[in-house]
């Protein structure tokens, strides 16, 4: 431990620490915009620089380390003159059209220049020339936004392991963006969205949907149905003045129906849809691999929820396709189901039929658009909206969100299980997958506390977790003494890392979740700005507490979903399951 | 003749297959050298004469590394290319000592004899104009460079002169 003193107080702080660190362990302020928590520091934007006694210039708190003795000033004059100028100069480069701008709301340059008291542009600079490049179904860009803080490329480099984005060319026409300042669909990247989650002005945002969604809900030969994600019930709140892991479902409901919405249904229905198949076929390879010994049975068997994390083994893991369950994601699943089973309930034909989806994601932007997403005939899911353009729409639906009663949402897609909810979290699906499989093995329940498998919960970037099978049903007595072995990783970097433990014999699992962003749906890149570990945490919490707080825990028993299998499906992986609900991959050529 | 020829010009070049297979002899042995781009794009650019996409996406790929940040390496540093160069590439120095004794003169009458800009090559393909940032001649200042050939206390008046050695019909004409 070293001892230094900030603003007048003594702190001690483990050796190694920054200046940023011990400060904010003492509770004192710092402003910072290129620092992101647990990375490296760069250092880039020299919005917080202090004061130290005896040092030569000014210095990052986010990157100088404390020595023993060392007295910091931050809000001496000189530091605070510099870290305005600094402002002014970013302000100098930025294409401040604040009025228009989507971040106006929540833009950290523009919260920096107002905090500081800069009420004039001091410097009228060069700019960027406008470029927007909306190649991608996800992703917008607009370089003359950028402010070069470079959280997009530590995110995408370091968290993601993709490296779509890198700084191009140097100096002040440095420039952030794909391969020699290009579009993003010359590069290779998932659409995962966590740029747009960590940018802190308007540079990378979502492609809106808005104008689609308004255009649906005004047209009255159009029958327009939503579907919501879990993970947006525990966020959406933060848009509308709520603390981090606020739960709103009831509000939420209420205001898309208020907003026109002819039916409000979940995606939880298409989760607890997803586990049925899913689980049943985790056992179905287990089966063909111990028993029938094929060798063409992929152990272990992947996950396939997570667009991001689909697109990525194409690109990168080819090898491990097979591994991939063919299980479409609960996205893709409801609109298959929507435009097929309940068209056909309610006397409609699919294509007079618009399934919105609202996702924390931009990745689903994406997956909604695979041409092979079109089992009902027509496109399965129309409309992808994230969190925060759900909000945009409330907003601009005139609802004094905070002042609405609860609402309920519509059966049948509507209903569903607390195992459903949980596919928001980190090493949900998992849990949610061994409630099912362990109970239909064993018939008994899982036998684990409040039916929450502790090792894969929590922010840990590889969990694992091995369950012994014991007293099994006759059918499956083949599984009798065995231990299913499972793992849990979030963000593609850590994926990657999974992955080559897998290839190299290092680790064996039967069965992996992968979701692509850090912290899993909850964190994903279209959720309410600022995301980090606290946050993620609080809004892990409340999607178990609303798991909890159903009388329904295991997707098996959802009645919704046993009567859809009775009346439509057949059986999980019958013939028409495997024609709705299930789809493949295909490798991709790296960009 | 220079010692390293850096156009793309056809004369008796070796086809695109055989280039491509000495690029992945040097890439297997950079590949796995802490530091080994860089030395491995200025290799690719002395076979290749310039570094063309497919060259690039090779390169990332045998590195692990993506396109982005291959492009973004190469796009920090002025000596690499991405476009076909002339036969000659004239490199105008304009580090600080340069500057301050009229680099800049220099560079305006080079794209004034050229006809080009900085980063263009002459119709001809006989010239390519590129900014250097210091050779280590300070003492020579201006200086500037074509191809291995260090011109010093270059006045922008010679320009026309120093060109017409290079444009002689006899290659072997070196000044």
């Amino acid at each position: 431990m070293i001892h230094v003193t900030i603003n007048g107080k003594a702190i001690e702080i483990a050796e190694g620490s920054t200046i940023l660190q011990a400060a904010k362990s003492a509770g004192i302020q710092i402003p910072t915009l290129c620092f992101l928590e647990k990375r490296e520091p760069l250092g880039a934007c020299r919005v917080c620089l202090v004061e130290v006694e005896g040092a030569r210039t000014l210095v990052a708190a986010c990157s100088t380390p404390c020595v023993e003795g060392q007295v910091v000033h931050v809000n001496g004059p000189k530091a605070r003159a510099a870290r305005k100028q600094v402002v002014e100069l970013l302000l100098s480069e930025h294409d401040g059209d604040c009025q228009t701008c989507e971040r106006n709301e929540d833009c950290e340059l523009r919260k920096l220049a107002s905090d500081m008291g800069i009420r004039t542009v001091t410097y009228g600079g060069a700019r960027a020339a406008p470029k927007r490049d909306d190649s991608t179904p996800g992703l917008v860009r607009d370089n003359s936004k950028c402010i070069k803080c470079r959280r997009c490329v530590t995110v995408c480099n370091q968290v993601q392991g993709i490296g779509a984005l890198f700084p191009q060319g140097r100096g002040f026409a440095t420039v952030i963006g794909p391969a020699f300042a290009g579009d993003l669909d010359g590069v290779t990247c998932v659409q995962c969205g966590q740029c747009a989650a960590v940018c802190p002005v308007g540079a990378i945002t979502e492609r809106s949907a808005i104008d689609d969604v308004w255009a649906a809900l005004d047209d009255p030969a159009k029958t327009v149905v939503v579907q919501t994600a879990p993970a947006i019930r525990a966020a959406l709140g933060e848009e509308f003045g709520y603390p981090p892991g606020t739960r709103v479902t009831g509000q939420m409901t209420t205001a898309l129906r208020q907003m026109g919405f002819d039916a409000v249904f979940d995606t939880n229905f298409a989760a607890d849809l997803t586990i049925m198949e899913e689980g049943t076929e985790l056992l179905t390879r287990l089966k063909r691999a111990l028993v029938d010994k094929d060798k063409t049975a992929a152990l272990p068997m992947f996950t396939s929820c997570s667009p991001g994390w689909v697109q990525f083994a194409e690109y990168y893991y080819p090898n491990f396709l097979d591994h991939l369950s063919t299980c479409k994601s609960p996205q893709q699943m409801f609109g298959a189901v929507a435009k097929t089973y309940y068209a056909q309930k309610i006397g409609k034909k699919p294509e007079d039929m618009v399934v919105v989806s609202v996702m924390p994601c931009t990745a689903k932007k994406f997956e909604a658009q695979r041409p092979e997403m079109n089992a009902s005939g027509v496109r399965d899911v129309d409309y992808v909206l994230t969190t925060r353009e759900l909000a945009r729409m409330i907003r601009q639906a005139n609802l004094a969100f905070t002042e609405l009663p609860d609402g309920e949402m519509d059966a049948p897609l509507g209903l569903s299980s607390g195992a459903a909810d949980i596919f928001a979290n980190t090493g949900g699906v998992m849990e949610a997958a061994l409630r099912t499989a362990y109970e239909i093995v064993t018939g008994r329940e899982l036998p684990a506390e409040n039916l929450h498998v502790k090792p894969i919960e929590g922010l840990e970037g590889i969990k694992e977790a091995a369950l012994k099978i014991e007293r099994t049903q006759p059918a499956w007595s083949f599984l009798e003494g065995a231990e299913l072995k499972v793992a849990v990783a979030h963000g593609l970097g850590n994926a990657r890392k999974l992955l080559e433990m897998i290839r190299s014999g290092e680790a064996q699992y039967h069965f992996i979740e992968v979701m692509t962003c850090p912290g899993g749906c909850i964190g994903g890149g279209g959720q309410p700005r600022f995301t980090d570990d606290g946050v993620r945490l609080k809004r892990i919490s409340a999607i178990y507490a609303e798991d909890e707080s159903k009388k329904l825990r295991k997707s098996h028993d959802n009645p919704a979903v046993a009567e859809l299998y009775r009346d439509f499906l057949g059986k999980p992986l019958g013939h028409k399951s495997h024609e709705l609900l299930h789809t493949r991959y295909a490798q991709k050529e790296r960009r | 003749m220079t010692k390293t020829c850096t156009c793309a010009c056809a004369e008796a070049a070796p086809d695109e297959a055989e280039l491509m297979k000495r690029l992945d002899d040097v890439l297997a042995e950079q590949k796995d050298k802490p530091g080994g781009l860089i030395p491995a794009l200025q290799t690719a650019q002395a076979i290749f004469g310039y570094l063309p996409e497919s060259v690039l996406r090779r390169v990332a790929q045998a590195f692990d590394k993506s396109y982005s940040e291959v492009a973004g390496v190469v796009s920090f540093y002025s000596f690499f290319s991405t476009v076909p160069r002339g036969k000659y590439l004239v490199r105008v120095c304009l580090g600080t000592a340069c500057y301050v004794r009229g680099g800049n003169e220099v560079l305006r009458a080079m794209k004034d004899k050229l006809g080009i800009d900085v980063g263009g090559t002459t119709p001809d393909r006989q010239f390519s104009l590129e900014v250097g940032r210091c050779f280590g001649a300070c003492g020579m200042a201006p200086v500037l460079m074509v191809n291995d050939d260090l011109h010093q206390r270059v006045k922008p008046a010679k320009i026309g002169e120093l060109l017409e050695k290079y444009r002689a019909p006899a290659q072997e004409a070196r000044p």
